[in-house]
C-alpha cells in the first residue's frame, strides 16, 4: 500500500546482526558458543545450586542492604513487636526487627537471604564430594578444585559476617566465641582481637560496620570473582565426562549447549529459586526477636551456630582441657588447636590432595573422565574417613541438644563424640575400602557369567541351578569364551535394564499411542517393546511363562 | 569459515553441484543451495568447531499425535500455573496486612503466603521449561573433540621466546641497576600502599590493660541490670543472680567482660569452698556469698547455667563445667582455667560492694596473659 518502502520489520533481526557483526565479528564466536558441547548427568549440577543460590543471595542482600542499618548505635525499641518495645539494643537489630516486622515482604527477603545461604554451602560441599570421589580434581584441574576450596572457606566466612550482622543474642555470643578465637592465636592474639574489634570485645561499636562491609562488599567481591574464574575455567578446560560408549578421554559427549542444555540450566535455576521461596515463605529461620538483643551476660542453651560452622563448635567441645604454658608465663590456650588450626589443616590437607594422589599413583596424566568411587577404593576410603571425621564434629557441634531430646548424659555425648572422632574415620575407611572391593568383584562377575535372573531351573538329575543371562556373545554356547571387558562405567544388573521389561506405558488417564524412548545414556541403550527378543528357549522365556 | 564461504560461492557459479551436494568435497557444504535445511547448515557448523552430531532424534516426527499434544497441554498448564501464583503472589504483597500485630493475626499468614505463590510460581514455570527442554526437543548425541595436553611445542617455543625477548627489549641484563632501584622504589610504595589498611587497625591492647581489667573496683557496688544495689537478703540460700559493677553503664555491653554471678551458697557448702580455697582468693567472700565472673574462661561465653544439685556451673556454648565449691575449677570440658573469684564484701549501707577488681583476669585465655 504504502509507496516508499518502509522499514522491514521481519528483516530487521537480520539487519540487526549483520550491523552487529560488522562492528563485533562475534559470529564465529557465538557459533562457537552454541555449539559447545556439555556432558550430562545428575551429578554435574550440583556446583549450579552452589551458583543459583548465590545469585539468590545477592538478589536478595540488595534488597536487606536497602533497609539494614549496620551500627552499634543503642537506641530504644519502639517498633511493631510489642516483647521488645522499651528495650535497650543496636540500632543493627533494630533494624532487623522492623526489616522483618514492618518492611513489606521484608521477613521473606530476609528467610530467602538465609536459606539461600545455607543452600550455597550444602551444595559447595556436596558438589565438592562429587568432585572429589569421582576424581575431577586431578590433571588438569588442580586448580579449579583448589578454587573451589577457597569459594567453601570464603563462603564460611561470608555466612558468618553475615549471621553476626544482626547484632542479636545468638551472634553476639558467636561473636564472642570468635573474640576468643582471635585472642588464642600465639604471640600475635591480642594483638588481631583489638585491631578487628577496635579495643576490647565489643569494641567501640565498631565491629558490627566492619563485619558489613565485610559482607556486602569484600567477601562477594572476592566469591564473585572466583566463582567466575572457576565457571572460565570449566568453560575453557571442557567438563569431565563419565566413560561410556564412544566416550574417550580426547572428547566430550553430550549435547550443544543451546539449547536443550541452557533451556534445562534455566529450569533448573527457576526451580532452585521456587525452593528457596518455598522454604523462605514455609519454613521460619533465625528468628532473631526470640533471642532478643544481645547482651553479654545473657546466653540461652542450645545456642547453635549455621550448619557449615557447626564442626567447628564441635572440635571446640571435643578438645580436650590442654593449656600450654610456656617460660616466661606464655601460654596457648587449648581453644587454639580446634578452632586455627583445624581449619588450617582443612584447608591446606585439600589444597594439596590432588598432587599428594598424583605423586603416590605416579600418575601425571591428563584425566577428562570420571572414575566411579568404587574403582579407586583408597580415594572413597579416604573419602569416608574425612566425611566421617566432619560428620563427628558437627553432630558433637549440637550434642547439648541431643543429650537434652534423647535424655543421654551430656558428658557421655562429649566422651562419645572424643573417642569416635579417633575410631569412627578409621572404621570408615575399611569399611568404604571393602565395600568398594565388592562392589567391584559384582561388576566383574556379572561381566564373566551373566544378570541373575531370578529364575532357578531344576535339571534332570535333580539339582538346581539359577540362569543367569550372559552379556556378551549371542546365544548359551559362546558365552564362557565373550568375557567382556570393565569400561568403568554401570554394569547392567537387572534383567530389567536388559530389555526383559518393555519401557513403562505413560499415561496419567489414558495410555499414549506408543511407548516413551528409553533415555538416550550410554548406560541404557534405547529400547523400544519391539526390540524385545523373540520367545526362544531363553531365560527370558522362562521369565515371561512365570510371570503369567 | 573463509573457506567454506569461498567454497560456497564457486559452487554457486556451476549449477552442476547444487543439486549434488553428497558430491561435495569433505567439510564444505553449499550455503546458497535452496534444498539445504536448516539442520544441515548447523551440522556443518558444528563440526567446523569439532562438534559431530551424532544422533539427532525428533521425539515427535509425526507432528500432533496424542503423546505429542498431551505434552504441550502440560508445558502450557506449568505455565499458566506460573502465570496464577505470579498473581495471587502480587495481589497477597499488595492487600494482605502485613505489618506485625501482637496474637494470632492475619498478618501471620503473609509471609508464608508469599513463599508458597512465589515458590509455585517459580517451581512450575521451572517444570514447564525443564518439561519443554527434555520432552519436546530433539535428543541429541553431540560429540566435540577435546585437545589434551598444552600448546603445540611450536607454539609454547614462539610465546616463550617472546616474553624473554619483552625481557631483552627492557635491557635488563644490560642495565640491571634499573631494575634493582624499581625493585627499590617500589617495594616502599607498595609498603605504604598497605600501611594504612594495617596502621589504621592496630591498637595496642596492653594500653591501659583492657583484657586484664573489668570495671571492679574497691567499693565498686554489685547492682542488679537496672543499676539498683543488692542486699544480702535479696538472694536465697543456693540461690543465684548476674550482678554488674554498679558504674554508668556497667550491665551494658559497653562491660562486656564484668558480668559477674553472686552465689548465696548452703552452709555446708561455703564450709566446703572455705576449707579449700585457693591462695589468691583467700578473703574474697563474703559469709556464705561467693561472685564468680561469669564470663567463660574457655571462649568467652556467660557460664550461665547453675546446676544447684552438683553446684556445678555450665557454660552452654562448649559445656565446660565449673565446681563453685573448690574455687570454679573447671571439672569437664575444654577449659582450663578456674573462674576468676571476685572480692566482695558488704558496706555499711548494707550493700554488696567489690574489694577490688578480679585478681586474676576474667575471660578467655591468650599468649601474654598474666595469670
Amino acid at each position: 500500500m504504502r509507496k516508499r518502502p518502509k522499514l522491514d520489520v521481519r528483516a530487521l533481526p537480520g539487519k540487526t546482526a549483520g550491523e552487529i557483526d560488522d562492528r563485533l565479528q562475534v559470529a564465529t564466536p557465538l557459533r562457537r558458543l552454541l555449539n559447545k558441547v556439555f556432558p550430562d548427568h545428575w551429578s554435574f549440577l550440583l556446583g549450579e545450586i552452589a551458583l543459583f543460590s548465590f545469585i539468590i543471595l545477592l538478589l536478595t542482600g540488595t534488597f536487606l542492604a536497602l533497609f539494614f542499618d549496620p551500627s552499634m548505635r543503642e537506641v530504644t525499641y519502639s517498633g511493631a513487636y510489642e516483647p521488645l518495645q522499651g528495650r535497650h539494643m543496636s540500632a543493627a537489630y533494630a533494624s532487623t526487627l522492623d526489616l522483618s516486622f514492618e518492611v513489606r515482604g521484608g521477613l521473606i527477603m530476609r528467610q530467602m537471604h538465609h536459606w539461600s545461604a545455607l543452600l550455597f554451602m550444602a551444595s559447595i560441599v556436596v558438589h565438592m564430594l562429587r568432585v572429589f570421589f569421582t576424581g575431577a580434581f586431578r590433571k588438569p584441574r588442580e586448580l579449579n578444585w583448589i578454587i573451589g576450596i577457597l569459594l567453601f572457606w570464603i563462603g564460611f566466612t561470608e555466612g558468618f559476617a553475615g549471621y553476626s550482622l544482626p547484632d542479636d543474642g545468638l551472634s553476639g555470643t558467636g561473636l564472642r566465641i570468635a573474640h576468643a578465637i582471635m585472642l588464642s592465636i600465639p604471640v600475635i592474639g591480642h594483638w588481631v582481637a583489638n585491631a578487628l574489634f577496635g579495643g576490647e570485645f565489643p569494641g567501640n561499636g565498631l565491629i558490627i560496620p566492619r563485619l558489613y562491609i565485610a559482607h556486602v562488599f569484600l567477601l562477594p567481591g572476592i566469591l564473585l570473582g572466583l566463582i567466575t574464574a572457576h565457571l572460565a575455567l570449566v568453560f575453557k578446560q571442557k567438563h569431565t565426562q563419565w566413560p561410556g560408549p564412544g566416550r574417550t578421554n580426547s572428547n566430550v559427549v553430550g549435547e550443544r549447549m543451546f539449547p536443550r542444555y541452557a533451556i534445562k540450566q534455566g529450569g533448573f535455576f527457576a526451580i532452585v529459586f521456587g525452593v528457596v521461596a518455598l522454604m523462605a515463605g514455609a519454613f521460619q529461620i533465625n528468628p532473631v526477636w526470640y533471642f532478643g538483643p544481645y547482651e553479654a551476660a545473657v546466653v540461652s542453651a542450645a545456642s547453635q551456630p549455621d550448619w557449615y560452622v557447626m564442626f567447628l563448635d564441635g572440635s571446640t567441645r571435643l578438645f580436650p582441657p590442654w593449656q600450654l604454658e610456656l617460660p616466661g608465663g606464655y601460654h596457648i590456650p587449648p581453644l587454639f588447636w580446634p578452632t586455627v588450626v583445624l581449619p588450617g589443616i582443612l584447608t591446606i590437607l585439600p589444597i594439596l590432595y590432588p598432587f599428594i594422589e598424583a605423586r603416590l599413583t605416579k600418575d601425571r596424566r591428563a584425566h577428562h573422565l570420571l572414575q566411579r568411587p568404587r574403582d579407586v577404593p583408597n580415594r572413597t576410603g579416604l573419602g569416608a574417613m574425612a566425611v566421617t571425621f566432619y560428620l563427628v564434629l558437627t553432630i558433637s557441634g549440637g550434642n547439648d541438644v541431643i543429650a537434652e531430646k534423647f535424655d543421654i548424659s551430656l558428658n557421655a555425648m562429649t566422651w562419645a563424640g572424643r573417642i569416635g572422632l579417633i575410631i569412627l574415620p578409621p572404621l570408615a575407611y575399611y569399611i568404604a575400602y571393602r565395600v568398594c572391593l565388592g562392589l567391584q568383584q559384582h561388576d566383574r562377575e556379572v561381566l564373566a557369567h551373566g544378570v541373575e535372573t531370578g529364575i532357578i531351573r531344576r535339571l534332570p538329575d535333580g539339582r538346581f541351578i539359577e540362569v543367569h543371562q550372559p552379556l556378551a556373545g549371542s546365544g548359551h554356547g559362546d558365552a564362557e569364551h565373550a568375557q567382556l571387558e570393565y569400561s568403568g562405567w554401570v554394569v547392567p544388573k537387572k534383567m530389567n535394564r536388559l530389555g526383559a521389561l518393555g519401557p513403562a506405558i505413560k499415561g496419567f488417564f489414558y495410555p499414549i499411542e506408543k511407548p516413551a524412548q528409553a533415555p538416550v545414556s550410554p548406560g541404557r541403550p534405547p529400547v523400544s517393546a519391539g526390540d524385545r527378543p523373540a520367545v526362544t528357549d531363553s531365560p527370558e522365556r522362562l521369565e515371561d511363562a512365570s510371570r503369567r | 569459515m573463509s573457506a567454506s564461504t569461498t567454497q560456497g560461492a564457486a559452487a554457486a557459479h556451476d549449477p552442476a553441484t547444487a543439486h549434488g551436494r553428497t558430491e561435495q568435497p569433505r567439510g564444505g557444504i553449499d550455503l546458497d543451495d535452496p534444498t539445504l535445511s536448516r539442520f544441515e547448515v548447523v551440522r556443518e557448523g558444528a563440526r567446523q568447531d569439532g562438534v559431530e552430531i551424532v544422533h539427532y532424534e525428533p521425539p515427535f516426527p509425526v507432528p500432533k499425535t496424542r503423546g505429542e499434544r498431551r505434552l504441550v497441554r502440560i508445558v502450557t498448564g506449568f505455565f499458566l500455573l506460573t502465570g496464577l501464583a505470579s498473581t495471587v503472589f502480587m495481589l497477597v504483597y499488595i492487600l494482605w496486612p502485613f505489618e506485625y500485630a501482637p496474637g494470632a493475626d492475619r498478618s501471620d499468614w503473609f509471609t508464608p503466603l508469599l513463599g508458597v505463590s512465589l515458590g509455585i510460581a517459580l517451581i512450575s514455570a521451572g517444570f514447564g521449561v525443564m518439561t519443554w527442554g527434555k520432552k519436546l526437543l530433539p535428543h541429541e548425541i553431540a560429540i566435540q573433540e577435546r585437545h589434551e595436553g598444552g600448546s603445540a611445542p611450536k607454539d609454547r617455543k614462539i610465546a616463550a621466546t617472546t616474553l624473554l625477548y619483552i625481557g631483552d627489549e627492557m635491557g635488563l641484563r644490560r642495565r640491571p641497576i634499573l631494575g634493582l632501584s624499581l625493585l627499590a622504589g617500589l617495594t616502599p610504595v607498595a609498603v605504604a600502599a598497605g600501611a594504612p589498611f594495617i596502621g589504621a587497625l592496630i591498637k595496642d591492647p596492653n594500653k591501659g590493660h583492657p583484657l586484664l581489667t573489668t570495671a571492679f573496683r574497691e567499693g565498686i557496688r554489685l547492682t542488679h541490670k537496672d543499676g539498683s544495689p543488692i542486699r544480702p537478703e535479696e538472694v536465697s540460700v543456693g540461690g543465684q543472680i548476674t550482678v554488674f559493677p554498679g558504674v554508668p553503664g556497667g550491665a551494658t555491653n559497653r562491660h562486656a567482660d564484668s558480668p559477674t554471678l553472686l552465689i548465696h551458697l548452703r552452709g555446708e557448702d561455703a564450709d566446703a569452698l572455705r576449707a579449700n580455697l585457693d591462695e589468691i582468693n583467700r578473703g574474697s567472700m563474703f559469709g556464705n556469698f561467693v561472685a564468680y565472673s561469669k564470663i567463660c574462661t574457655h571462649a568467652g561465653c556467660p557460664a550461665s547455667l547453675y546446676e544447684q544439685q552438683t553446684n556445678r556451673l555450665l557454660c552452654p556454648c562448649h559445656q565446660s563445667q565449673f565446681l563453685i565449691t573448690d574455687n570454679a575449677k573447671p571439672v569437664f570440658g575444654p577449659a582450663t582455667r578456674a573462674l576468676p573469684m571476685l572480692p566482695i564484701t558488704v558496706n555499711d549501707e548494707g550493700f554488696f560492694v567489690a574489694t577490688s577488681d578480679y585478681k586474676v583476669p576474667i575471660g578467655p585465655a591468650f599468649w601474654e596473659r598474666y595469670s
